[in-house]
């Protein structure tokens, strides 16, 4: 018999998501039956980066919730079925569907909806909002036939859905009734120097105007009428003028809800109705609605905590903003109006540079109370800690906001921030539990990462837990070494750049000018692939011989026996009947176990050394040719069948697929590299998990980077999008050559990207826009691996000398009698422990 | 113990190894060039439990020289036979020289470390 009680949330959007997350991350979890209703036609997506839709993320690359989210955790979801409404005395909530359900525990999680101003003609055609994934594919459409766009509202949303419509190709336009930009955060001379950036990039922008009709238009289909008697005309008029919570079903019920909309919640954001909470931007605390998703998500964990009968209580939030508003950095903390008492403001303004900075500072100028940043906001991070934590402000705090004339550095140092200091407001992780974490053991970003989730979110925090890191390592005596071994005080990037600078051909070279003893099975492998990289000389020459893993050296995969197994190259997963058949031969002729591997293609296991060679001449025979599965380097490129088959195809994967793999076959590489192509959005090559994935839209090719499986898996970051096929291959090229270059040894593209400064950014700064002017050099190195490219295999069995290698003795042409198989479901395995012995007696009788 | 002539030097690789059957054991056989010095241990890797040390890389650690099983990457010392990531686990090490351009060793009684823990080595 269950004696669990019923918990109903009631909205499934950011905030809503976050609670459930939390939710079932507590023990809180196994007292409640979890329902949920959710309105919109799918569970919650990230509506922050909304305007990430026109720029090629899809609804599901936006989704907040894993696919199994819900089932796995129990709960009930009630999608596109929207709650009508509660009945208190029953405690029961009726959706709209007709759905009724009992609960013990009620949370209102009903977000806002987008304030439409009542001005006459609002609701003509092309008269939109900008809020929902369905509202962005009604501006998608109207678009399609409009050359003028018009967003009501210079705040925040309306910035963000200027630059959508920029994005669409529109002539934009920002109406705003305040006197300035983003009145809420910014002062007269920060809106101003905003408003001179954004004009620069092309958007026209009306302040102080108040619309008092919207009617037909003659060149346009709208015409906007102000009251200063100006017209505008335009095709699409975009309404984004704030935000009203969304009240309805608890006013129906008599909850208390405030005079100007909002559901009124107390510190435990319980409502008037101890049975039921409100969280996000629907409740109405002290008379403040918040409309950012950091307060909403610390009401949810407020919630939880109530729940699970610990002390919580939710006190207000900070509202400090840091965001890149159409390219332009703009950042807004604490009291950026100088409202308090006595404050005193100090003022930097560089008009040729298009900087502002204000700085807002109690009377006695010890704290900070507010800043305002505009065009430079790299000050950002240090200044909202003085201001969260109230750090005592340096002797002259305008020293804060005024550039470095010497070499002195004003920033607050990490040391000074108390462990208390919020480094990551996403994931609130304090420099408490930054520093515990690195006391476990966490000493990279990376680890730090993956361990406290911080800098995982908008990742704004990057610099400064990159501070904290470096300066608790240090505190703590830990030199970090990188040296690659013993043998080299190099790491592997100054290995590659010492075999460049010095043009160095060959390990013993390198040894002997920059390296001691012998060498060991670290750097030997390391220093054998960046000769390679580089040279990609044939690794099995004498000189690079020693310097190879047994994978190398016999050019195929040893398993736990000793023996091999074989991984022929099928580019693009694609293959005959003809090659299918001579594979099948092979594999039954020397009795090997066969099995097709997750980067479409077929491994053939159980052979021994003496047979490699005999196998490969069979198999190059019949148009095989090495498929690199045994060294660091290309892969596989994985794809689906794309337009020529499929019906959804949107272009031919697979012909793009063959070609990428031939370009890039046997590139070394710092680790084993996988691509995929997916001829449409659907993407059933799964590209998203690559290291260079490949997706087909209708305005060309989408690129994907730094993705990869296995232990941890990673979803690849957007690279670029819309690219012509020569523009894509360009991409590639140099970011694979840039990663060839500077990554550590043995680590993977998305651990290379996490650890680079500046991370994904920054590695589009160096690809695409050529920020280091290195973009030449990397295609070059690529056409020089390209032009030398050889399959290892046919080098191999045409080399007489190199085949003596290939015998389990030197002196004796017996097999190893220790490789000892079974059959199961009719195919061999090694033998286990129990079955060698008993073969052994067998034979022995 | 007699010198037990196995292979030409030719017949090795350079900072590499290879295996030879001597006297019915599998011997694993290592040159490195730059000494000159040649290294013969028993072919087993008594972790990995398969014929595969021939097949690891060689190097040094502090100055010991080791080969790196191919399978799990431990380190044995060429000189001891003792492996560097658990001192109880030990490969059998023979004595072997170059004497005018052949490989020799002595196969009879493979050196031990007392007191050691032996895997026992399959033929």
């Amino acid at each position: 018999m269950s004696t669990k009680k019923s918990l109903v949330v009631i909205g499934n959007g950011m905030v809503g998501q976050h609670f459930l997350a939390s939710l079932v991350a507590s023990q809180v979890k196994d007292s409640y039956h979890i329902t949920t209703f959710c309105e919109e036609p799918r569970t919650a997506y990230d509506r922050v980066h909304l305007s990430a839709f026109f720029s090629g993320k899809t609804a599901a690359d936006l989704a907040l919730a894993d696919d199994g989210f819900f089932t796995d955790n129990g709960i009930t979801l009630h999608l596109g079925d929207k709650a009508a409404s509660i009945d208190r005395n029953s405690k029961t909530v009726t959706s709209a569907k007709g759905v009724t359900i009992a609960y013990d525990t009620l949370v209102l999680a009903t977000g806002s909806y987008p304030f439409v101003p009542p001005v006459p003609g609002h609701d003509r055609p092309n008269c939109l909002v900008y809020r929902t994934i369905e509202d962005l594919e009604a501006i998608a459409s109207a678009a399609k036939t409009s050359k003028v766009g018009v967003v009501v509202g210079g705040g925040l949303l309306g910035l963000e859905a200027a630059k959508a419509l920029t994005d669409l190709g529109l002539e934009t336009h920002v109406v705003e009734f305040a006197p300035r930009l983003m009145a809420v955060q910014l002062d007269e001379a920060g809106g101003a120097m905003l408003r001179r950036k954004v004009e620069a990039l092309g958007l026209q922008v009306h302040t102080g105007k108040n619309t008092t009709l919207i009617t037909d238009g003659g060149q346009c289909v709208n015409k906007m009428c102000f009251a200063d008697g100006e017209e505008l005309e335009t095709d699409i008029v975009l309404f984004s003028a704030g935000i009203r919570p969304r009240d309805d079903i608890a006013r129906a019920c008599g909850l208390d809800v405030g005079s100007r909309g909002g559901i009124v919640i107390d510190n435990q954001c319980k409502t008037s109705d101890p049975a039921i909470y409100a969280i996000g931007e629907c409740a109405l605390w002290n008379g403040m609605i918040y409309g950012l998703v950091a307060p909403g998500y610390t009401m949810a964990r407020t919630v939880v905590a109530d729940l699970a009968g610990s002390y919580a209580s939710f006190t207000g939030a900070d509202m400090s903003t840091k965001l890149k508003l159409m390219g332009v950095d703009v950042a807004s903390i604490g009291d950026a109006h100088a409202k308090s008492q006595g404050s005193l403001v100090y003022t930097y303004q560089n008009g040729a540079s298009e900087i502002y900075k204000r700085l807002v500072v109690s009377q006695d100028k010890k704290q900070l109370l507010g800043a305002v940043l505009v065009g430079e906001v790299s000050g950002y991070g240090t200044l909202l800690q003085y201001c969260l934590n109230g750090i005592e402000l340096p002797e002259n705090p305008d020293s804060l906001i005024l550039p470095p004339r010497s070499d002195e550095s004003v920033g607050l140092g990490p040391d000074a921030l108390p462990l208390t200091a919020q480094i990551c407001s996403c994931y609130d992780v304090t420099k408490g539990a930054i520093c515990q974490a690195i006391e476990a053991g966490c000493s990279s970003i990376s680890a730090l990462k993956a361990e406290t989730k911080a800098c995982t979110g908008c990742g704004g925090c990057g610099a400064l837990l990159k501070s904290v890191l470096d300066c608790e390592l240090t505190k703590r005596g830990i030199e970090v070494n990188t040296d690659i071994c013993e043998h080299f005080p190099y790491t592997r990037q100054d290995l590659y750049n010492l075999v460049v600078v010095e043009q160095i051909k060959t390990f013993d070279d390198l040894l002997d000018k920059h390296g001691k003893g012998r060498g060991c099975d670290i750097c030997k492998p390391a220093i054998g692939s960046i000769l390679a990289s580089y040279w990609n000389e044939y690794v099995l020459a004498k000189e690079h011989l020693g310097l190879q893993d047994t994978n190398d050296t016999f050019l195929a995969n040893m398993q736990k026996d000793g023996t091999y197994s074989v991984v022929p190259r099928i580019t693009g997963g694609e293959i005959n009947p003809d090659m299918l058949i001579a594979l099948g031969q092979v594999g039954k002729k020397y009795k090997l176990y066969t099995k097709i591997t997750g980067g479409q293609r077929v491994d053939l296991f159980g052979a021994r050394v003496d047979q490699l060679p005999h196998i490969w001449k069979e198999l190059i025979d019949a148009g095989f040719e090495s498929g690199h599965a045994y060294g660091k380097s290309l892969r596989t490129v994985k794809s689906c069948v794309g337009s020529t088959w499929c019906r959804y195809g949107i272009d031919d994967s697979v012909g793009l697929a063959i070609e990428l793999e031939n370009r890039y076959k046997g590139l070394r590489s710092p680790h084993k590299l996988k691509f995929a192509v997916s001829g449409c959005t659907r993407e059933c090559a799964e590209a998203q998990g690559k290291d260079v994935g490949v997706i087909a839209t209708e305005s060309g090719w989408n690129l994907y980077v730094c993705g990869n499986g296995g232990m941890k898996p990673r979803h690849a970051d957007l690279f670029a999008t819309g690219l012509d096929k020569a523009t894509l291959i360009r991409y590639i090229d140099r970011f694979l050559i840039f990663y060839v270059r500077t990554a550590a040894r043995l680590q993977r593209t998305s651990v290379w990207m996490e650890n680079m400064e500046g991370g994904l950014d920054y590695l589009k700064a160096v690809v695409i826009d050529d920020k280091l002017g290195l973009c030449g050099q990397l295609e070059q190195q690529m056409q020089h691996v390209i032009n030398t490219y050889q399959c290892e295999w046919k080098s191999t069995i045409e080399d007489e000398n190199k085949l003596k290698r290939f015998r389990h003795f030197i002196n004796s042409d017996q097999p190893d009698d220790n490789v000892v198989f079974v059959e199961e479901r009719g195919q061999i395995r090694p033998a286990d422990e129990e079955e060698r012995k008993h073969f052994k007696i067998m034979e022995v009788a | 113990m007699s010198w037990q002539d196995v292979c030409s030097v030719d017949d090795l690789q350079p900072d590499s190894g290879v295996c030879a059957l001597v006297g019915g054991q599998q011997v694993a056989l290592f040159f490195m060039i730059k000494d000159q010095a040649v290294y013969a241990v028993h072919n087993y890797d008594p972790i990995g439990k398969a014929n595969v040390l021939s097949r690891g890389m060689i190097g040094d650690i502090k100055g010991e020289p080791v080969v790196a099983s191919p399978l799990y990457k431990q380190h044995f010392s060429l000189r001891t036979g003792v492996c560097l990531e658990d001192e109880q686990v030990v490969v059998p090490v023979y004595p072997a020289r170059i004497h005018n351009g052949r490989l020799e060793m002595q196969v009879a009684e493979p050196t031990l470390i007392k007191g050691s823990r032996q895997e026992e080595a399959s033929v």
